[in-house]
């Protein structure tokens, strides 16, 4: 199993447990945990809901992809509150993030991982 | 200076300033943004109110730290993690020196800033944050300032968040994450926090 785990973070809860559901097909070894909508289940950024995913994330370094900004933002301070090592990952969220599952799956190292996430970057 | 009651005393009148305005932020953000502004802070605010009325506090800052996990948890949308920011940086602020005002607002602001990245002319809360500051310095803080400052930002096109999509089409507008701000710091002067 990959050293590395990966975070999902959505504005829309579906959205964050289909990218999951689309990762674990591809690399259903890896640490895969999300966070999508708010509290309420509404559209939206959770900082608890982060939080937790962070924390229930099996390695202690991590790769993070988010949708949109607030995501991203809620996500920083999330991190700043942890012992982990978690990376934000400026990348297109579905394709930065299958990108990653697959090679870090497969054994690729850091980074190289890193490497070929670069093109995808988008924000 | 800012004590445990004058500073729950500013917090609760911003919080009952954005519950009365629910709905005209979020109708302000309807124009520019998604439309939930409103019931985003009003979500947030009201959370921070519960949370304050269970604290017992010997400090400030606390109040502070306190309010800026209620924003951050409860909003929702960019301004969580915002408004989280910039309660964070003053609380930190507060530790240090809570008689002076203007270092804490200015620490807020600082918190912002480096949350969201916006500079000042973007149409966004940094609009209003950043011209108190200096009013604070300079002590020419009054109401008019803090609306002069908030109207101000319908002149101004938005370059960041999503007012940014519609370009041109920002200009006229107000921006509602500074509406909010605006609130915020009115609450402060007429809660005579400011010392003359």
């Amino acid at each position: 199993m990959s050293e590395i785990g990966i975070i999902l973070s959505s504005h829309v809860f579906k959205l964050a447990e289909g990218v999951y559901q689309l990762l674990q097909e591809t690399a259903p070894d890896l640490s895969i945990t999300y966070a999508g909508g708010t509290d309420d289940g509404e559209i939206g950024s959770s900082f608890d809901k982060i939080t937790t995913a962070i924390k229930d994330n099996e390695a202690d370094h991590c790769f993070a992809f988010y949708d949109l900004g607030s995501a991203k933002m809620t996500m920083e301070m999330a991190i700043e509150m942890t012992d982990k090592t978690v990376e934000i990952m400026d990348v297109a969220f579905i394709e930065g993030a299958y990108t990653a599952a697959s090679l870090l799956s497969g054994g690729t190292n850091y980074d190289r991982v890193v490497e070929q996430l670069k093109p995808l970057t988008v924000k | 200076m800012l004590t445990v009651n004058n500073t729950k005393a500013w917090l609760e009148r911003f919080a009952d300033k954005i519950k009365t305005n629910k709905a005209y932020l979020s109708e302000l953000d309807s124009v520019i943004g998604d439309g939930d502004h409103g019931n985003n802070m009003a979500r947030g605010v009201k959370a921070m109110k519960e949370k304050l009325a269970e604290g017992d506090y010997v400090e400030p800052e606390e109040v502070l730290k306190d309010a800026s996990m209620a924003l951050l948890s409860k909003i929702g949308g960019a301004s969580g993690p915002l408004y989280g920011s910039a309660f964070l940086g003053m609380s930190k602020q507060a530790d240090q020196d809570s008689a002076d005002i203007h270092a804490i607002v200015k620490a807020g602001l600082d918190g912002i800033t480096k949350r969201g990245k916006a500079e000042v002319g973007e149409k966004t809360m940094v609009d209003v944050w950043s011209p108190i500051v200096e009013h604070l310095e300079k002590g020419t803080v009054t109401i008019e300032a803090v609306q002069d400052s908030v109207e101000a930002t319908k002149d101004l096109k938005a370059s960041k968040g999503r007012a940014s999509y519609l370009g041109e089409r920002s200009l006229g507008e107000l921006d509602p994450g500074a509406v909010s701000s605006g609130y915020l710091f009115e609450a402060m002067i007429e809660g005579e926090i400011i010392d003359e």
